[in-house]
């Protein structure tokens, strides 16, 4: 019988999964996915992370700890760094240890490490250790590695032709028509997770609003545009994010721009900030919702409601006045 | 040009100590006060880390002292501290403040943009500025020692408040102070001073050991003097973090790339196996040691949302049923209010009391959370 491999779905999921997945299932192991995460699967899973830390963290124990009879493996890998000179939070690269101390009975575990800080060429070693939990034949990880990396390839080429990434992982057709264009911002684990994001992306595609994320933009223009900070900026998410907030600002080519961010989060903290200093100087209006598990549906719909209707009458009455001047000031007669 | 800087615990000493040697102008800002946070809070990005928004405070009261240049230190990640220099300058420049900052920090791009930045700052003498460099660093070390030792004295000092007077007194003076020579003279006639103070030798004080993120446990103002809080219950502080080791290892170690692997990096790798930014290594590293040296109890601080601090914070409980040591954590920001503070940490101290009155070991170690 093959391997059962759980993999969370949470954090780094919605970046890496059909690379993952294909990687793991040529080399013959059975991919155990957790099911979307719901209030059940939270509250019983959520109370091993500490009250700290941010939602998506919390999302990812409820998941991890949702595995625990269902796979043979948990594969939790130990990211550090997925580009030279970048990090990625550090919350990443202590996420093993993290739940390893504090979800008791769970199956082993694969953390292998993935440091390209200083170089390149350590990614292949991560992928032989991954693979060796299920192979000894180098020659055999060495085809799946780059069956995923053809795989995740088209991931990415798909994302940037204006798919939404859940879309593209339940095969189905994102809406392209819409009045309006929403910049929708934050790390992947916020926009793609509904219970995280309490619906926001849906509640957007039902008000008839043309959704472009991050991930639509290609990478030369990200890191281009991010190059414009006066700092390197040495976390590969946050340069994802204010390189398309530049992008925005230059090309004008969105009607406003909503950002997600977890309480709590330390990039974020600084990167929304940064983003909105900008965005607000260009003239695009910005909104920033805050998630965490206390959020709730009505507050967030309201306020999404209020931006879109506050861009509509932008677009449609900005330069309207009305021609017979007492209704200019109510009460009195004009002057 | 007048230099400015952030404070955080002694590092004043060194900075002073450098500056007076060189003979550059300089505004130490006001010691951090409500109204530096006052300040900080107001400016600094909500979600900002505690720091962050003191050092926006510190820098507008230096500010209003007529300083123009701030200088200050960096990283590259991937703790947020790596990014500080630039939110200061975005946000002291939307608000119309004219400075320049200078980040003396290593990057990518090697060792030519920070002596560029040195040679800056000091004026075209960066080979004559290396002893002044290492003389001021002396006098911190020589500081961080006075602080350890006043740890030791604190809990045994026969009269009430005699070191207290001793270290206030000292604080006081040092800014009158004047060139390295001076400094550490005055270091250490303090320390013969608090040598001198009576103890009572009958007294077998608890031990507690300080552990958390480096800000928020040498800046007396964000953690309200908690070392001094302790020490006046009777009680021995061990902290696990100076300045002075802080710069030696990773600012000039570091830089150099001479580091070795310390101690606490062994005793944490069974719990968190490589190294993520900020302090959580040595949070858990110092842990266990403490735990390994039968210190009574354990307190970890940190800024509220402090990334590699709620790492640690998720793994000590692991620690703490290993060892069998009590562990509280405290986590401040600009809302931590004085009296839940003192309550907790009165509470902490008298179970540890409790328990070694009854000298049994408690069948279920104590962790208090907030």
């Amino acid at each position: 019988m093959s391997i059962k491999l759980g993999l969370p779905r949470a954090l780094l999921y919605y970046e890496y999964m059909p690379l993952w997945k294909t990687f793991f299932e040529s080399l013959g192991a059975q991919i155990v996915v957790s099911q979307k995460t719901n209030k059940s699967m939270f509250d019983q899973g959520a109370k091993y992370c500490v009250n700290e830390a941010c939602l998506p963290l919390k999302i990812f124990h409820a998941h991890a700890a949702s595995l625990r009879e269902k796979a043979d493996f948990i594969f939790i890998p130990r990211l550090r760094s997925i580009k030279r000179y970048e990090y990625i939070c550090p919350k990443f690269t202590g996420l093993p240890d993290m739940i390893r101390s504090s979800i008791p009975d769970l199956p082993p575990i694969i953390d292998t490490e993935i440091n390209l800080h200083k170089d390149k060429s350590k990614l292949m070693d991560a992928f032989f250790e991954a693979g060796s939990f299920f192979t000894a034949d180098r020659g055999e990880i060495k085809s799946a590695y780059q069956k995923a990396v053809a795989e995740h390839k088209r991931y990415l080429a798909q994302m940037q032709k204006g798919s939404l990434v859940n879309d593209i992982l339940e095969r189905k057709e994102t809406p392209q028509n819409g009045d309006l264009k929403i910049g929708v911002m934050g790390h992947m684990y916020n926009l793609y997770d509904e219970y995280a994001n309490i619906s926001v992306m849906k509640k957007l595609l039902q008000e008839k609003v043309k959704i472009t994320t991050p991930e639509m933009i290609s990478q030369e223009i990200i890191d281009k545009k991010a190059e414009q900070m006066p700092k390197k900026l040495f976390w590969s998410f946050a340069r994802k994010l204010m390189g398309a907030a530049i992008y925005f600002t230059e090309k004008k080519n969105v009607d406003g721009v909503i950002y997600l961010m977890s309480f709590g989060c330390g990039i974020d903290s600084f990167i929304a900030e940064l983003c909105e200093r900008r965005l607000r100087k260009s003239g695009i209006p910005f909104c920033l919702l805050v998630l965490d598990e206390h959020s709730g549906q009505a507050g967030v719909n309201t306020r999404i409601e209020a931006f879109l209707d506050m861009l509509r009458w932008r677009r449609d009455d900005e330069s309207y006045f009305s021609p017979y001047g007492k209704y200019l000031c109510l009460g009195k007669d004009p002057v | 040009m007048k230099v400015t800087f952030p404070h955080m615990g002694n590092i004043y000493v060194l900075v002073k100590t450098l500056f007076d040697e060189l003979g550059i102008e300089y505004v130490i800002p006001p010691m951090c006060n409500k109204r530096t946070l006052e300040i900080g809070a107001k400016y600094a990005p909500e979600m900002a880390c505690l720091p962050l928004k003191i050092n926006i405070g510190n820098f507008i009261q230096a500010m209003e002292q007529g300083a123009d240049t701030i200088v200050i230190t960096g990283g590259c990640g991937p703790c947020r501290f790596g990014y500080y220099a630039e939110m200061h300058r975005e946000i002291l420049r939307d608000l119309g403040y004219d400075i320049e900052i200078i980040a003396l920090e290593l990057n990518d791009k090697g060792i030519k943009e920070l002596l560029e930045k040195m040679k800056k700052l000091f004026g075209g003498k960066i080979a004559s500025s290396a002893i002044p460099l290492y003389r001021a660093l002396k006098a911190l070390i020589q500081m961080d020692k006075l602080e350890a030792l006043s740890y030791v004295v604190r809990a045994r000092e026969k009269e009430k408040g005699a070191t207290d007077r001793i270290i206030d007194e000292f604080h006081k003076k040092i800014k009158s102070v004047y060139g390295c020579k001076n400094i550490v003279k005055l270091i250490e006639d303090t320390k013969l001073m608090l040598l001198r103070l009576p103890l009572d030798s009958g007294h077998k004080p608890l031990r507690i050991g300080l552990v958390g993120e480096i800000y928020t446990l040498v800046e007396p103002f964000t953690n309200l003097g908690i070392d001094r809080l302790l020490g006046n219950m009777g009680v021995e502080v061990n902290r696990s973090l100076y300045l002075s080791e802080w710069i030696i290892e990773h600012i000039i170690k570091g830089g150099l790339k001479i580091r070795k692997k310390q101690l606490f990096q062994t005793e944490a790798e069974p719990y968190l196996k490589t190294p993520i930014g900020g302090h959580a290594q040595e949070t858990l590293g110092h842990s266990v040691i403490y735990a390994k040296q039968h210190y009574d109890g354990i307190i970890q601080i940190y800024p509220l949302t402090c990334m590699p601090e709620i790492v640690a914070d998720s793994i000590l409980p692991q620690i703490r049923k290993d060892f069998n040591i009590p562990v509280m954590t405290l986590i401040v920001d600009e809302m931590t209010g004085e009296a839940g503070y003192m309550t907790r940490i009165d509470a902490f101290v008298d179970m540890l009391l409790r328990k070694n009155m009854t000298k049994e070991k408690a069948s279920e170690a104590l962790f208090f959370r907030n």
